[in-house]
């Protein structure tokens, strides 16, 4: 490994000294705000590393690959962290109780969710997801007085050993089949493989899509998704919502497309029929849901399903222009997904907190009067989810809508328009309950004075509404990478 | 930019409306009252350099300049998405409905809404803001825009300050006319990808889409979910399920937007939209699609027979009155479009003070209950003689723009399909039926006692004034239409030869 490509994996490196710098801190002198401090700092310098690794774009060893795309995406997951890391600061700061370490899983999680985004090998893909998901399970486990966290941070440590397993079993698989463990490799070698060891090559893969469809929490392995959002604090859930999810995602596109599954029919088959009951068991579901954290659970459980009609448009796309089209999708869908979760998992932590009856429907009611900022803000997070125009989410969905019409996919768009037709009541109730004059008489709750998460709030807002009603500059930025 | 201007006069009057409210609480209904007239006087201006309205020239569908205005700036040059605005004589008159019918909706909140005024001045003029942009918009991304954006404030004003289930009410408008746009950008997409393939280009604009060719299943399919968010909209029978509901529980000012105005969007969207960029296959289904509008004529009027709640009764009305106006449309010659367009303008006015009567009486008794009314006339003879006027023109009275309406699409509609007009027809007989049940049940027949020495205030200044104006209107319209059939003619004349060049084959 030369300079060169050291100087590649800078925001690799920057978030590893967090982590150190941490580790020395707490030695030294055990102090809370130093460590959120230098938390932040990290991530900034991490932010920067990410732009300046721009120019030494390139594959490092076998394992990572460094390039515009995944970088682009480390900001975004950075951005995130960063918010995540405001919000942390009032849920984790009861008095005299001494939580630094809070911070260093937070930072070993972005490191994970960085190598995983950056991964090009199956070795570097468990690595990240390992790494990401240990350090989630201490961070959703992190009140240590409360139950659901508990319980959650065991549901999800079960079920994501299991997902590894699975994950595990398919590389072993595909070892077998191919006898090649980077993606690039065994995408080479699919075809001889396919025509000599069809049925090895398939289940491995399958086995992996699955292992990844647990930490995408799509249907059918969305089943620890409500009670993980649930229970967690809620930045944590809001991390795990965006980071982790986001991350993982990039991770399948760049195994599906480097290890060229789309060619494969059994296996569209089989993610169509995930997508088609992501898409409308998660709006289904929501229906009923009376807490807003599971609310959002089962949303985003069905916005990956929408998401999952681009890697099977990828499958029928003839010519470069639709290519084109599937990667602008693909980072426009995402990046919607993530400002409009970050914006409303920020009004969720700073209304809610970590009281579960505080995220109930009915704590909500008559917000818009209480405190419009917040109301507004989450109005506008749930527009963007059901796709009203002006929103990000609105432009995302006009992606996934042409390319199914440019790809023939008639069923998923009937799945599509299905879904989105369902999801508008429970996004509706939300933004019903938080107009009713009844609850007027409570008094507002926030003083006048105006916070960090007030302004932190106020961006996403405004990052929302950019996004959505001038969205040129950006698709003109998508295209480019 | 004089359209961009007529747009941002309205949304930024709905923010100062808002802020208003911190002056004095009566404020925001002045402050939007002076926006939505400041914003009429401003377009009148403007036309007043324009060449006579009545003698408009014929505007070639696919040639922008002919318009009497058009405004075009790049927005989203990636797909080819514009602002792009544009009006004509049909765009025009919608328009100054629209203004005429807001101010009129000012009004009727006067004394109706007394919480959170400034929120709600806003959201009414943000609605009308997103309704003239609707009537303006030649891009089709941006009337999606439009037409979605318009929904947000409408169903605040229903889920905030409507009656007794007016969070159903709102839920329910909400979903039929996001659920049917879904299928309009769906069909929008897919025509824009038709025409990508076939071009190489991506363009959202009419004029570029108007001769996209493609098959004649496509075309059909494509029509239907233009069709389907219109007629949702219109309301057409069997969708017009919402429109009861919706029109009930929301605040007067609401009902007289959604009746007046909100309706005439789907009315408009298929003369300019779901017609001319398919003119083949809607000419194909013009057979069911009048089949619906004679259904939902005859349906909607043996249902408001049947009701006993005054603004519902009123509100299944409309379902039958726009039952006339799919007719027009799909009649589709220039006597049943001329009639089509005319009832989109005098149902707007007839209805708009129909419900304004009902919310002055639910003021005043607190209920819509006929049951609970009778005699009304004796201790409010001002309101019971306006609402007798309303209600013969509702009715169809000749010397009144609705009759002029219905008898233009009869006769149109005759020249197509005779069996079909018969069946209409009997809409003039069950239409005179409720509105007098109507009249019967509130204003005249037996006093009831319980409302005897309540000391019931009868219309004043403020409201007779604002019923002067839509009687003026409608004894206008229905003794003199030539105005407004002038201004619509040439923009029917030339959508029609446009469409029957089409079908040559």
């Amino acid at each position: 490994m030369n300079s060169s490509q050291m100087m590649a994996l800078m925001p690799m490196l920057m978030l590893s000294l967090t982590a150190v710098a941490l580790m020395i801190q707490a030695s030294i002198k055990r102090d809370q705000a130093v460590a959120w401090w230098i938390t932040g700092v990290g991530f900034l310098l991490a932010l920067w590393g990410a732009g300046y690794a721009r120019e030494f774009a390139q594959p490092v060893t076998l394992l990572l690959v460094v390039d515009d795309w995944g970088l682009f995406f480390i900001t975004l997951i950075l951005v995130a962290s960063l918010v995540t890391l405001i919000l942390s600061k009032d849920t984790f700061s009861p008095e005299g109780e001494r939580k630094e370490e809070y911070y260093l899983l937070l930072v070993l999680s972005v490191l994970g969710a960085v190598i995983l985004i950056q991964s090009s090998h199956m070795a570097s893909l468990l690595l990240g997801m390992e790494l990401m998901g240990v350090a989630l399970y201490g961070m959703i486990a992190f009140p240590e007085k409360g139950e659901l966290p508990l319980e959650a941070a065991i549901k999800y440590l079960v079920l994501s050993a299991c997902a590894s397993a699975m994950l595990l079993f398919g590389f072993a698989l595909i070892y077998a089949a191919t006898g090649d463990l980077s993606y690039a490799g065994m995408g080479a070698k699919a075809a001889a493989a396919y025509s000599r060891e069809p049925v090895v090559l398939m289940a491995g893969s399958a086995m992996i899509l699955a292992g990844l469809g647990f930490k995408l929490s799509v249907v059918p392995f969305h089943m620890w998704t409500p009670d993980v959002y649930q229970g967690a604090p809620t930045p944590v859930t809001g991390f795990l919502a965006t980071v982790s999810k986001g991350a993982v995602f990039v991770a399948l596109v760049r195994f599906y497309l480097e290890g060229q599954l789309y060619q494969y029919n059994s296996l569209l088959m089989a993610l169509s029929v995930v997508a088609i009951a992501s898409m409308l068991v998660g709006n289904w579901l929501a229906l009923r849901q009376e807490n807003i954290k599971r609310l959002l659970a089962y949303s985003s459980i069905a916005h990956f399903g929408y998401l999952l009609i681009v890697l099977i448009a990828l499958a029928a796309a003839q010519n470069p222009g639709a290519t084109a089209l599937i990667g602008q999708a693909i980072t426009f869908y995402l990046a919607a997904y993530i400002v409009t979760t970050l914006a409303a998992f920020t009004v969720l932590a700073n209304l809610a907190g970590e009281d579960d009856s505080k995220s109930m429907l009915s704590a909500f009611e008559g917000l818009f009067w209480r405190n419009p900022l917040q109301a507004s803000v989450l109005t506008v997070a749930m527009l963007s989810f059901a796709g009203i125009p002006l929103t990000a989410g609105f432009i995302g969905k006009f992606y996934l809508i042409t390319l199914s019409i440019q790809s023939g996919l008639w069923v998923m768009l009937t799945a599509l328009v299905l879904g989105s037709a369902i999801a508008i009541y429970y996004y509706l109730r939300i933004i019903f309950a938080m107009s009713k004059t009844s609850a007027t008489k409570l008094k507002a709750q926030s003083a006048a004075t105006v916070g960090s998460q007030d302004i932190v709030a106020a961006l996403l807002l405004l990052l929302v509404l950019a996004l959505g009603s001038w969205p040129q500059p950006f698709i003109e930025f998508a295209g480019a990478l | 930019m004089v359209m961009v201007n007529l747009i941002l006069i309205l949304l930024l009057g709905g923010v100062l409306a808002m802020l208003s409210e911190s002056v004095s609480e009566n404020m925001p209904r002045r402050v939007a009252l002076v926006v939505i007239l400041v914003d009429l006087a401003y377009l009148l201006s403007e036309l007043s350099g324009m060449p006579s309205l009545t003698q408009l020239q014929a505007p070639v569908p696919d040639d922008p300049s002919t318009w009497l205005m058009h405004f075009k700036a790049q927005w989203i040059p990636a797909f080819g998405i514009s602002i792009e605005l544009a009006l004509d004589g049909i765009s025009l008159l919608m328009v100054l409905l629209t203004l005429v019918l807001g101010a009129i909706a000012v009004s009727s909140s006067w004394t109706d809404i007394m919480v959170k005024q400034g929120f709600f001045e806003a959201n009414l003029l943000w609605t009308l803001a997103g309704v003239l942009g609707v009537f303006m918009a030649l891009d089709l991304f941006l009337f999606f825009l439009f037409w979605e954006v318009m929904l947000i404030p409408m169903y605040f004003m229903i889920a905030i300050w409507g009656h007794e289930n007016r969070g159903y009410a709102a839920m329910k408008f909400f979903i039929f006319t996001q659920a049917s746009g879904l299928l309009m950008l769906v069909a929008t997409l897919a025509l824009v990808t038709v025409n990508h393939s076939a071009t190489g280009e991506w363009s959202f604009s009419y004029f570029d889409l108007l001769n996209t060719a493609m098959t004649e299943q496509t075309a059909h399919w494509l029509m239907l979910g233009f069709f389907i968010a219109f007629v949702v909209k219109l309301p057409a029978f069997p969708f017009h399920t919402w429109l009861p509901d919706a029109h009930t529980q929301a605040p007067t000012a609401g009902s007289v937007i959604l009746a007046g105005i909100l309706l005439k969007t789907g009315a408009y969207g298929l003369i300019r939209f779901a017609v001319p960029l398919f003119p083949d296959a809607a000419m194909d289904f013009s057979f069911t699609a009048m089949a619906l509008g004679v259904a939902g004529v005859v349906y909607g009027a043996v249902l408001a027979f049947a009701q006993t709640d005054f603004k519902r009764l009123v509100a299944y009305s409309s379902v039958s009155h726009m039952g006339f106006v799919l007719l027009g449309v799909y009649a589709w010659n220039e006597l049943a479009l001329q009639g089509a367009v005319m009832q989109m303008v005098a149902h707007g006015f007839s209805t708009a003070a129909l419900f304004m009567i009902a919310g002055s009486l639910q003021e005043r008794l607190h209920t819509r209950d006929m049951r609970e009314m009778g005699g009304l006339w004796q201790q409010m003879p001002r309101m019971g003689a306006v609402a007798m006027f309303f209600v013969v023109a509702s009715l169809g009275l000749p010397g009144l723009g609705n009759f002029v309406a219905e008898f233009l699409v009869l006769l149109g509609l005759f020249q197509v399909n005779p069996w079909m007009t018969a069946v209409a027809a009997l809409g003039l007989i069950t239409g005179a039926i409720y509105s007098l049940i109507l009249m019967q049940r509130s204003f005249q027949g037996e006093p009831n006692p319980k409302l005897q020495g309540h000391g019931l205030v009868d219309f004043a200044g403020r409201e007779m004034l604002t019923m002067a104006v839509m009687m003026v209107a409608l004894i206008g319209l229905g003794l003199y239409p030539q105005p407004v059939l002038d201004m619509a003619q040439p923009v029917l004349q030339s959508l029609l030869d446009m469409t029957s060049v089409e079908m040559m084959p």
